[in-house]
Protein backbone atom coordinates (compact mmCIF):
# COMPACT_ATOMS: atom_id res chain seq x y z
CA UNK A 1 0.00 0.00 0.00
CA UNK A 2 1.33 3.59 -0.79
CA UNK A 3 1.81 5.68 2.01
CA UNK A 4 -1.20 7.68 0.82
CA UNK A 5 -3.39 4.67 0.74
CA UNK A 6 -2.78 3.62 4.57
CA UNK A 7 -3.78 7.39 5.26
CA UNK A 8 -6.82 6.95 3.70
CA UNK A 9 -7.55 3.59 5.32
CA UNK A 10 -6.70 5.19 9.27
CA UNK A 11 -8.77 8.13 8.28
CA UNK A 12 -11.95 5.69 7.23
CA UNK A 13 -11.66 3.60 10.90
CA UNK A 14 -11.58 6.80 12.83
CA UNK A 15 -14.81 8.11 11.30
CA UNK A 16 -16.88 5.98 12.95
CA UNK A 17 -15.69 7.58 16.58
CA UNK A 18 -17.27 11.16 17.05
CA UNK A 19 -16.37 10.76 20.86
CA UNK A 20 -12.86 11.77 21.82
CA UNK A 21 -12.53 8.95 24.57
CA UNK A 22 -13.45 6.54 22.41
CA UNK A 23 -11.02 7.69 19.92
CA UNK A 24 -8.67 7.65 22.80
CA UNK A 25 -9.82 4.18 23.59
CA UNK A 26 -8.65 3.07 20.08
CA UNK A 27 -5.77 4.58 19.87
CA UNK A 28 -4.56 2.74 23.35
CA UNK A 29 -5.59 -0.39 21.78
CA UNK A 30 -3.79 0.47 18.57
CA UNK A 31 -0.18 1.00 20.85
CA UNK A 32 -0.41 -2.69 21.02
CA UNK A 33 0.28 -3.18 17.48
CA UNK A 34 3.62 -1.01 17.53
CA UNK A 35 6.63 -3.21 16.52
CA UNK A 36 8.31 -2.40 19.71
CA UNK A 37 11.89 -0.90 19.66
CA UNK A 38 14.26 -3.46 20.97
CA UNK A 39 15.35 -2.68 24.44
CA UNK A 40 19.47 -2.10 23.88
CA UNK A 41 17.99 0.21 21.29
CA UNK A 42 16.40 2.54 23.57
CA UNK A 43 19.61 4.92 23.35
CA UNK A 44 19.52 8.63 24.06
CA UNK A 45 20.38 8.61 20.36
CA UNK A 46 16.73 7.24 19.83
CA UNK A 47 15.35 8.93 22.36
CA UNK A 48 13.00 12.01 21.16
CA UNK A 49 13.32 14.61 23.94
CA UNK A 50 10.43 16.40 25.10
CA UNK A 51 9.27 17.47 29.13
CA UNK A 52 5.93 15.48 29.05
CA UNK A 53 6.22 11.53 27.61
CA UNK A 54 9.63 9.51 26.30
CA UNK A 55 9.61 8.12 22.85
CA UNK A 56 12.38 5.77 21.30
CA UNK A 57 12.70 5.59 17.49
CA UNK A 58 14.62 3.62 15.38
CA UNK A 59 14.84 2.74 11.74
CA UNK A 60 16.61 -0.12 9.75
CA UNK A 61 16.96 -0.61 6.12
CA UNK A 62 15.60 -3.61 5.12
CA UNK A 63 14.57 -5.07 1.16
CA UNK A 64 15.73 -1.04 0.39
CA UNK A 65 12.57 0.00 2.45
CA UNK A 66 12.70 1.52 6.17
CA UNK A 67 11.41 -0.73 8.98
CA UNK A 68 10.84 1.35 11.96
CA UNK A 69 10.75 0.27 15.91
CA UNK A 70 9.46 2.43 18.63
CA UNK A 71 8.12 3.04 22.40
CA UNK A 72 6.77 5.35 24.64
CA UNK A 73 6.36 5.34 28.18
CA UNK A 74 3.07 7.31 27.51
CA UNK A 75 0.11 4.92 26.11
CA UNK A 76 -1.69 7.61 24.10
CA UNK A 77 1.85 9.09 22.88
CA UNK A 78 2.73 5.29 22.06
CA UNK A 79 -0.38 4.71 20.32
CA UNK A 80 0.21 7.79 18.05
CA UNK A 81 3.69 6.54 17.58
CA UNK A 82 2.02 3.47 16.22
CA UNK A 83 -0.33 4.91 13.69
CA UNK A 84 2.96 6.88 12.48
CA UNK A 85 4.88 3.99 12.26
CA UNK A 86 1.96 1.84 9.86
CA UNK A 87 1.93 5.09 7.65
CA UNK A 88 5.50 5.20 6.95
CA UNK A 89 6.88 1.37 7.57
CA UNK A 90 8.48 -0.52 4.67
CA UNK A 91 8.30 3.02 2.51
CA UNK A 92 11.00 4.42 0.46
CA UNK A 93 13.25 6.84 1.67
CA UNK A 94 12.16 9.10 -1.20
CA UNK A 95 8.15 8.29 -0.48
CA UNK A 96 8.43 9.11 2.65
CA UNK A 97 10.44 12.31 1.62
CA UNK A 98 7.86 13.52 -0.28
CA UNK A 99 5.13 12.22 1.65
CA UNK A 100 2.33 14.50 2.88
CA UNK A 101 1.14 13.86 5.85
CA UNK A 102 -2.98 14.83 6.47
CA UNK A 103 -4.35 12.40 8.23
CA UNK A 104 -3.41 14.04 11.02
CA UNK A 105 -5.51 16.77 10.93
CA UNK A 106 -8.63 14.56 9.06
CA UNK A 107 -8.68 12.73 12.50
CA UNK A 108 -8.45 15.98 14.66
CA UNK A 109 -4.88 15.36 15.87
CA UNK A 110 -3.21 18.46 14.91
CA UNK A 111 -3.75 20.00 18.35
CA UNK A 112 -0.82 17.38 19.32
CA UNK A 113 1.16 18.92 16.31
CA UNK A 114 1.99 22.33 18.15
CA UNK A 115 5.50 23.14 18.37
CA UNK A 116 5.85 23.56 21.76
CA UNK A 117 4.81 20.22 22.80
CA UNK A 118 8.47 19.11 22.19
CA UNK A 119 7.00 15.60 22.50
CA UNK A 120 4.58 15.98 19.84
CA UNK A 121 4.18 14.22 16.61
CA UNK A 122 5.76 17.16 14.75
CA UNK A 123 9.52 15.84 16.61
CA UNK A 124 8.31 12.02 15.89
CA UNK A 125 7.61 12.91 11.99
CA UNK A 126 10.66 15.18 11.97
CA UNK A 127 13.13 12.47 13.41
CA UNK A 128 11.39 9.58 10.56
CA UNK A 129 11.88 12.10 8.13
CA UNK A 130 15.92 12.83 8.90
CA UNK A 131 16.21 8.92 8.82
CA UNK A 132 14.78 8.94 5.74
CA UNK A 133 17.13 11.41 4.77
CA UNK A 134 20.20 9.60 6.24
CA UNK A 135 19.34 6.66 4.21
CA UNK A 136 18.30 8.60 1.12
CA UNK A 137 22.06 9.74 0.93
CA UNK A 138 23.41 6.56 1.77
CA UNK A 139 21.58 5.33 -1.34
CA UNK A 140 23.21 7.94 -3.76
CA UNK B 1 -21.52 41.29 52.18
CA UNK B 2 -19.69 37.98 50.95
CA UNK B 3 -20.03 36.70 47.40
CA UNK B 4 -21.68 34.20 46.06
CA UNK B 5 -19.83 31.84 44.34
CA UNK B 6 -22.46 32.48 41.35
CA UNK B 7 -21.77 36.39 41.79
CA UNK B 8 -17.73 35.08 41.76
CA UNK B 9 -17.99 33.42 38.66
CA UNK B 10 -19.76 36.18 37.10
CA UNK B 11 -16.58 37.90 37.63
CA UNK B 12 -14.38 35.67 35.63
CA UNK B 13 -16.05 35.09 32.05
CA UNK B 14 -13.61 33.21 30.62
CA UNK B 15 -15.17 30.43 32.83
CA UNK B 16 -18.29 30.08 31.84
CA UNK B 17 -17.88 28.90 28.51
CA UNK B 18 -17.81 25.07 26.74
CA UNK B 19 -14.91 23.41 25.03
CA UNK B 20 -15.42 20.58 23.17
CA UNK B 21 -19.00 21.28 23.95
CA UNK B 22 -18.75 20.53 27.72
CA UNK B 23 -18.34 23.27 30.29
CA UNK B 24 -14.75 24.08 30.88
CA UNK B 25 -12.96 23.22 34.29
CA UNK B 26 -9.88 25.15 35.34
CA UNK B 27 -7.64 23.41 37.50
CA UNK B 28 -4.77 25.15 36.11
CA UNK B 29 -4.48 28.10 38.70
CA UNK B 30 -1.16 27.03 39.90
CA UNK B 31 0.25 27.62 36.12
CA UNK B 32 -1.72 31.01 35.74
CA UNK B 33 -5.06 32.25 37.52
CA UNK B 34 -8.03 33.45 35.11
CA UNK B 35 -8.65 37.38 35.47
CA UNK B 36 -12.03 39.15 36.69
CA UNK B 37 -13.18 41.80 35.07
CA UNK B 38 -12.25 44.62 37.10
CA UNK B 39 -8.85 43.84 35.90
CA UNK B 40 -9.56 43.69 32.29
CA UNK B 41 -11.51 46.62 32.45
CA UNK B 42 -8.35 48.67 34.43
CA UNK B 43 -6.13 47.54 31.25
CA UNK B 44 -9.13 48.40 29.16
CA UNK B 45 -9.62 52.02 30.62
CA UNK B 46 -6.08 53.09 30.82
CA UNK B 47 -5.68 52.06 27.14
CA UNK B 48 -8.67 54.15 26.85
CA UNK B 49 -7.56 57.41 28.69
CA UNK B 50 -4.63 57.45 30.63
CA UNK B 51 -2.05 55.76 28.89
CA UNK B 52 1.31 57.86 28.52
CA UNK B 53 4.82 57.11 29.70
CA UNK B 54 5.42 57.43 33.45
CA UNK B 55 8.17 59.69 35.01
CA UNK B 56 9.69 62.67 33.77
CA UNK B 57 6.94 63.83 31.04
CA UNK B 58 5.19 67.31 31.62
CA UNK B 59 2.42 66.58 30.30
CA UNK B 60 -1.26 66.44 31.36
CA UNK B 61 -1.48 62.47 30.90
CA UNK B 62 2.31 61.35 31.92
CA UNK B 63 1.05 62.94 35.15
CA UNK B 64 -2.17 60.93 35.70
CA UNK B 65 -0.33 57.57 34.26
CA UNK B 66 2.59 58.45 36.78
CA UNK B 67 0.32 58.73 39.28
CA UNK B 68 -2.01 55.86 38.75
CA UNK B 69 1.89 53.67 39.05
CA UNK B 70 2.82 55.05 41.84
CA UNK B 71 -0.45 54.50 43.57
CA UNK B 72 -0.41 51.09 42.39
CA UNK B 73 2.92 50.54 44.70
CA UNK B 74 1.37 51.76 47.49
CA UNK B 75 -1.51 49.32 47.06
CA UNK B 76 0.85 46.78 46.63
CA UNK B 77 2.69 48.04 49.56
CA UNK B 78 -0.68 48.06 52.02
CA UNK B 79 -1.26 44.50 50.40
CA UNK B 80 1.76 42.65 51.91
CA UNK B 81 2.31 45.51 54.55
CA UNK B 82 5.50 46.60 53.09
CA UNK B 83 6.84 49.67 55.88
CA UNK B 84 7.68 51.66 53.07
CA UNK B 85 6.58 52.31 49.33
CA UNK B 86 10.18 52.35 48.03
CA UNK B 87 10.97 48.64 49.07
CA UNK B 88 7.98 47.51 46.27
CA UNK B 89 9.77 46.99 42.85
CA UNK B 90 7.30 46.21 39.64
CA UNK B 91 9.25 43.37 38.00
CA UNK B 92 8.27 41.49 34.99
CA UNK B 93 6.84 38.52 37.60
CA UNK B 94 8.57 36.31 40.20
CA UNK B 95 11.11 34.84 37.51
CA UNK B 96 11.89 38.10 36.98
CA UNK B 97 12.20 39.21 40.62
CA UNK B 98 14.85 36.48 41.58
CA UNK B 99 17.27 37.02 38.43
CA UNK B 100 17.56 40.69 39.99
CA UNK B 101 18.19 39.04 43.28
CA UNK B 102 20.21 37.03 42.38
CA UNK B 103 22.41 38.88 40.11
CA UNK B 104 22.51 42.25 42.52
CA UNK B 105 22.66 40.54 46.13
CA UNK B 106 25.51 38.14 44.29
CA UNK B 107 27.06 40.98 43.02
CA UNK B 108 27.02 42.77 46.59
CA UNK B 109 27.25 39.85 49.21
CA UNK B 110 28.50 36.95 47.53
CA UNK B 111 31.87 35.81 46.86
CA UNK B 112 34.34 32.36 46.18
CA UNK B 113 33.45 30.00 48.36
CA UNK B 114 30.02 31.37 49.97
CA UNK B 115 27.12 29.45 50.26
CA UNK B 116 23.32 29.77 49.02
CA UNK B 117 20.94 27.09 50.46
CA UNK B 118 17.60 26.39 48.16
CA UNK B 119 15.18 23.65 48.50
CA UNK B 120 14.55 20.23 47.59
CA UNK B 121 10.74 21.55 46.88
CA UNK B 122 12.02 24.90 44.63
CA UNK B 123 10.43 25.69 41.08
CA UNK B 124 13.19 25.68 38.55
CA UNK B 125 12.99 29.89 38.97
CA UNK B 126 14.31 29.57 42.49
CA UNK B 127 17.02 26.97 41.56
CA UNK B 128 18.73 28.25 38.31
CA UNK B 129 18.97 31.82 39.37
CA UNK B 130 21.09 30.59 42.14
CA UNK B 131 23.24 27.98 40.31
CA UNK B 132 24.34 30.27 37.83
CA UNK B 133 25.42 33.07 40.57
CA UNK B 134 27.35 30.32 42.34
CA UNK B 135 28.98 29.36 39.28
CA UNK B 136 29.24 33.42 38.49
CA UNK B 137 31.08 33.72 41.52
CA UNK B 138 32.37 30.17 42.52
CA UNK B 139 29.77 29.51 45.05
CA UNK B 140 28.31 26.58 46.78
CA UNK B 141 24.76 26.13 46.46
CA UNK B 142 23.23 23.99 48.88
CA UNK B 143 19.78 21.81 49.27
CA UNK B 144 17.60 21.48 52.13
CA UNK B 145 15.79 18.13 52.01
CA UNK B 146 11.54 17.39 52.18
CA UNK B 147 10.45 14.44 54.15
CA UNK B 148 7.98 11.82 53.05
CA UNK B 149 5.19 14.06 53.40
CA UNK B 150 6.73 16.99 51.48
CA UNK B 151 7.16 18.97 53.94
CA UNK B 152 10.76 20.72 55.07
CA UNK B 153 13.16 18.81 57.08
CA UNK B 154 13.52 22.36 58.94
CA UNK B 155 15.45 20.57 61.56
CA UNK B 156 18.16 19.87 59.36
CA UNK B 157 18.33 23.89 58.58
CA UNK B 158 20.87 24.67 61.24
CA UNK B 159 23.63 21.87 60.46
CA UNK B 160 22.83 22.89 56.80
CA UNK B 161 24.09 26.77 57.27
CA UNK B 162 27.55 27.12 57.82
CA UNK B 163 29.54 30.80 58.53
CA UNK B 164 29.68 30.74 54.57
CA UNK B 165 25.93 31.09 54.30
CA UNK B 166 24.33 34.13 52.75
CA UNK B 167 21.51 33.58 51.75
CA UNK B 168 18.22 31.34 51.78
CA UNK B 169 15.72 31.35 49.23
CA UNK B 170 12.74 29.07 49.58
CA UNK B 171 8.82 28.60 48.37
CA UNK B 172 6.42 29.82 50.74
CA UNK B 173 3.73 27.37 48.99
CA UNK B 174 5.33 24.04 46.72
CA UNK B 175 3.85 24.30 43.48
CA UNK B 176 3.54 20.82 43.35
CA UNK B 177 3.18 19.42 46.79
CA UNK B 178 1.11 22.23 48.15
CA UNK B 179 3.12 22.46 50.93
CA UNK B 180 2.77 25.35 53.20
CA UNK B 181 5.82 26.16 54.74
CA UNK B 182 6.24 27.53 58.13
CA UNK B 183 7.72 30.90 56.60
CA UNK B 184 8.40 32.75 60.20
CA UNK B 185 10.03 30.26 61.96
CA UNK B 186 12.50 29.64 59.11
CA UNK B 187 13.16 33.09 58.42
CA UNK B 188 13.88 33.57 62.28
CA UNK B 189 16.65 30.11 61.98
CA UNK B 190 17.96 31.75 59.16
CA UNK B 191 17.96 35.42 60.73
CA UNK B 192 19.44 33.70 64.02
CA UNK B 193 22.94 32.54 61.67
CA UNK B 194 23.14 35.93 60.05
CA UNK B 195 21.43 34.58 56.61
CA UNK B 196 19.35 36.31 54.58
CA UNK B 197 16.01 35.14 53.18
CA UNK B 198 14.38 35.20 50.11
CA UNK B 199 10.99 34.11 49.86
CA UNK B 200 9.08 32.58 46.54
CA UNK B 201 5.54 33.86 47.43
CA UNK B 202 4.36 32.86 43.68
CA UNK B 203 1.75 29.91 45.08
CA UNK B 204 1.16 31.71 48.47
CA UNK B 205 0.18 35.39 47.93
CA UNK B 206 -3.14 34.81 46.44
CA UNK B 207 -4.22 32.46 48.93
CA UNK B 208 -3.94 34.08 52.50
CA UNK B 209 -2.76 37.02 53.73
CA UNK B 210 0.93 37.97 53.75
CA UNK B 211 2.56 40.13 55.94
CA UNK B 212 6.42 40.61 54.92
CA UNK B 213 7.18 42.38 58.23
CA UNK B 214 6.05 40.25 60.23
CA UNK B 215 7.43 37.45 58.64
CA UNK B 216 10.45 39.41 58.72
CA UNK B 217 11.40 38.41 54.81
CA UNK B 218 14.56 39.87 53.18
CA UNK B 219 13.04 39.79 49.67
CA UNK B 220 9.58 38.25 49.06
CA UNK B 221 8.60 37.77 45.59
CA UNK B 222 5.46 36.40 43.41
CA UNK B 223 4.22 36.77 39.78
CA UNK B 224 0.79 38.74 39.21
CA UNK B 225 -0.80 36.51 36.75
CA UNK B 226 -0.77 33.76 39.48
CA UNK B 227 -2.79 35.96 41.55
CA UNK B 228 -5.80 37.37 39.42
CA UNK B 229 -3.37 40.12 37.44
CA UNK B 230 -2.49 40.74 33.50
CA UNK B 231 0.52 38.34 32.38
CA UNK B 232 4.52 40.01 32.08
CA UNK B 233 3.91 42.00 35.83
CA UNK B 234 5.01 40.97 39.62
CA UNK B 235 6.92 42.19 42.85
CA UNK B 236 9.99 42.70 44.33
CA UNK B 237 9.72 43.64 47.91
CA UNK B 238 13.01 43.67 49.61
CA UNK B 239 14.31 45.42 52.85
CA UNK B 240 15.85 48.58 52.15
CA UNK B 241 18.75 48.49 54.24
CA UNK B 242 19.70 45.82 51.36
CA UNK B 243 18.33 46.94 48.39
CA UNK B 244 20.47 50.37 49.04
CA UNK B 245 23.57 48.60 48.97
CA UNK B 246 22.91 46.32 46.01
CA UNK B 247 24.24 47.44 42.86
CA UNK B 248 21.61 47.54 39.63
CA UNK B 249 20.90 44.68 37.75
CA UNK B 250 19.71 46.53 34.19
CA UNK B 251 20.73 50.01 32.76
CA UNK B 252 18.58 51.81 30.64
CA UNK B 253 16.22 54.64 30.86
CA UNK B 254 14.30 55.68 34.64
CA UNK B 255 17.28 53.94 36.84
CA UNK B 256 19.70 56.99 36.16
CA UNK B 257 20.18 60.20 37.47
CA UNK B 258 22.69 61.52 35.67
CA UNK B 259 23.81 60.15 32.63
CA UNK B 260 27.75 60.83 30.91
CA UNK B 261 29.89 58.69 28.56
CA UNK B 262 32.59 59.24 31.40
CA UNK B 263 30.33 58.13 34.58
CA UNK B 264 26.30 57.28 35.52
CA UNK B 265 24.88 58.08 38.75
CA UNK B 266 21.86 56.06 39.50
CA UNK B 267 18.50 56.97 40.96
CA UNK B 268 17.07 56.38 44.36
CA UNK B 269 14.87 52.87 45.32
CA UNK B 270 12.96 51.45 43.56
CA UNK B 271 13.74 53.51 39.89
CA UNK B 272 16.89 52.11 40.70
CA UNK B 273 15.71 48.55 39.62
CA UNK B 274 13.26 49.48 37.54
CA UNK B 275 15.38 50.23 33.80
CA UNK B 276 13.62 50.49 30.90
CA UNK B 277 9.61 51.56 30.45
CA UNK B 278 8.56 48.74 32.12
CA UNK B 279 4.46 47.13 32.06
CA UNK B 280 3.47 50.17 34.04
CA UNK B 281 0.11 49.58 32.63
CA UNK B 282 -0.33 45.79 34.00
CA UNK B 283 0.97 46.57 37.23
CA UNK B 284 -1.50 49.20 37.77
CA UNK B 285 -3.45 46.41 36.89
CA UNK B 286 -2.32 44.40 39.29
CA UNK B 287 -2.57 46.53 42.15
CA UNK B 288 -6.55 46.52 41.35
CA UNK B 289 -6.51 42.60 41.55
CA UNK B 290 -4.92 42.99 44.87
CA UNK B 291 -8.02 45.60 45.68
CA UNK B 292 -10.25 42.32 44.19
CA UNK B 293 -8.40 40.38 46.50
CA UNK B 294 -9.05 42.06 49.15
CA UNK B 295 -12.39 43.03 48.39
CA UNK B 296 -13.42 39.03 48.13
CA UNK B 297 -11.80 38.62 51.29
CA UNK B 298 -8.89 36.38 52.38
CA UNK B 299 -11.50 34.27 54.89
CA UNK B 300 -13.75 33.81 52.01
CA UNK B 301 -10.84 32.38 49.94
CA UNK B 302 -9.40 30.19 52.33
CA UNK B 303 -12.65 28.72 53.74
CA UNK B 304 -13.71 28.14 49.93
CA UNK B 305 -10.12 26.82 48.68
CA UNK B 306 -9.77 24.71 51.79
CA UNK B 307 -13.12 23.22 51.67
CA UNK B 308 -12.50 22.26 47.70
CA UNK B 309 -9.08 21.09 48.84
CA UNK B 310 -10.31 18.81 51.59
CA UNK B 311 -13.32 17.46 49.47
CA UNK B 312 -11.40 17.12 46.06
CA UNK B 313 -8.68 15.23 48.67
CA UNK B 314 -11.03 12.82 49.94
CA UNK B 315 -13.58 11.72 46.88
CA UNK B 316 -9.96 11.47 44.55
CA UNK B 317 -8.49 9.16 47.30
CA UNK B 318 -11.55 6.63 46.67
CA UNK B 319 -9.82 5.88 43.35
CA UNK B 320 -8.07 2.82 44.15
CA UNK B 321 -4.17 3.18 42.84
CA UNK B 322 -4.47 6.52 43.12
CA UNK B 323 -1.61 8.22 44.89
CA UNK B 324 -1.77 11.99 46.11
CA UNK B 325 1.90 13.72 46.23
CA UNK B 326 2.44 15.93 49.40
CA UNK B 327 0.15 15.39 52.21
CA UNK B 328 1.20 17.49 54.92
CA UNK B 329 -1.27 18.76 56.96
CA UNK B 330 -0.79 22.55 55.91
CA UNK B 331 -1.59 22.43 52.27
CA UNK B 332 -2.63 24.80 49.87
CA UNK B 333 -5.22 23.46 47.15
CA UNK B 334 -2.65 21.87 44.98
CA UNK B 335 -3.18 18.15 44.31
CA UNK B 336 -0.41 16.15 42.58
CA UNK B 337 -1.10 12.73 41.85
CA UNK B 338 -0.60 9.72 39.66
CA UNK B 339 -2.93 6.36 39.18
CA UNK B 340 -0.76 3.29 39.08
CA UNK B 341 1.30 3.29 36.06
CA UNK B 342 -1.13 5.51 34.06
CA UNK B 343 1.17 8.35 32.42
CA UNK B 344 0.48 11.53 33.77
CA UNK B 345 0.20 12.56 30.44
CA UNK B 346 -1.99 10.20 28.42
CA UNK B 347 -4.41 11.27 32.02
CA UNK B 348 -4.07 14.94 31.24
CA UNK B 349 -4.60 14.47 27.46
CA UNK B 350 -8.08 12.58 28.38
CA UNK B 351 -9.42 14.70 30.84
CA UNK B 352 -8.50 17.66 28.19
CA UNK B 353 -11.13 16.15 25.94
CA UNK B 354 -13.22 16.16 29.32
CA UNK B 355 -13.52 19.92 29.35
CA UNK B 356 -10.99 19.56 32.30
CA UNK B 357 -7.75 21.82 32.17
CA UNK B 358 -4.87 20.49 34.47
CA UNK B 359 -1.36 20.34 34.12
CA UNK B 360 0.97 17.36 34.11
CA UNK B 361 5.01 16.93 33.85
CA UNK B 362 7.19 18.04 35.72
CA UNK B 363 6.01 21.41 36.71
CA UNK B 364 9.14 23.22 36.35
CA UNK B 365 10.51 21.00 38.90
CA UNK B 366 12.57 18.30 38.02
CA UNK B 367 14.81 17.80 40.98
CA UNK B 368 11.56 17.42 43.09
CA UNK B 369 11.01 14.95 40.27
CA UNK B 370 14.07 12.81 40.78
CA UNK B 371 13.60 12.54 44.63
CA UNK B 372 10.06 11.59 44.33
CA UNK B 373 11.94 8.96 41.94
CA UNK B 374 8.99 9.69 39.47
CA UNK B 375 8.20 11.65 35.64
CA UNK B 376 5.76 13.74 36.89
CA UNK B 377 2.44 14.15 37.98
CA UNK B 378 -1.31 15.13 37.20
CA UNK B 379 -1.62 18.42 38.87
CA UNK B 380 -5.72 20.01 39.88
CA UNK B 381 -4.86 23.22 41.44
CA UNK B 382 -8.05 25.13 42.92
CA UNK B 383 -8.74 28.41 43.25
CA UNK B 384 -11.89 30.23 44.97
CA UNK B 385 -14.19 30.09 42.07
CA UNK B 386 -13.99 26.60 41.10
CA UNK B 387 -16.75 24.58 42.83
CA UNK B 388 -17.47 21.18 44.14
CA UNK B 389 -19.71 20.20 41.03
CA UNK B 390 -16.12 20.87 39.11
CA UNK B 391 -14.34 18.37 41.82
CA UNK B 392 -16.93 15.69 40.63
CA UNK B 393 -16.63 15.94 37.42
CA UNK B 394 -12.76 15.44 37.65
CA UNK B 395 -13.43 12.48 40.32
CA UNK B 396 -15.84 10.65 37.24
CA UNK B 397 -13.33 11.37 34.63
CA UNK B 398 -10.45 10.18 36.39
CA UNK B 399 -12.41 6.86 37.11
CA UNK B 400 -13.49 6.86 33.97
CA UNK B 401 -9.70 7.22 32.66
CA UNK B 402 -8.90 4.86 35.08
CA UNK B 403 -11.40 1.93 33.70
CA UNK B 404 -10.39 2.24 30.20
CA UNK B 405 -6.81 0.83 31.44
CA UNK B 406 -7.47 -1.66 33.50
Amino acid sequence: MTINEIQNEIIEEFLVYDDWMDKYEYIIDYAKSLPVIDVNKKTPQNLINGCQSKVWLDAELKEGKLSFTADSDAIITKGVVALLVRVFNMQSAKDILTADLFFIEKIGLSQNLSPTRANGLLSMIKRIKSYALAFDSLEK
Amino acid sequence: MQKSIEEIRKDFPILNQKIYGKPLVYFDNGATSQKPLCVIDTENEIYKTINSNIHRGVHFLSGEMTNAYEKARQTIQNFINAQLSEEIIFTKGATDSINLVAFSFGEAFVNEGDEIIVTEMEHHANIVPWQMLCLRKKAKLKVLPIDEIGELKINELENLISERTKLLAFAHTSNVLGTINPVKKIIKKAHSKNVKVLVDGSQAILHSSVDVQDLDADFYVFSGHKMYAPTGTGILYGKKEILCQMPPYQGGGDMVDVVSFQETTYAELPFKFEAGTSNFVGSVALARAAEYIKEIGFELITTRENGLLIYATHELKQIKGLKIFGESQKKSSIISFLVDNIHAYDMGLMLDKMGIAVRTGSHCAQPLMQRLGIDGTVRASLAFYNTPEEVDLLVNGVKRIVKLFH
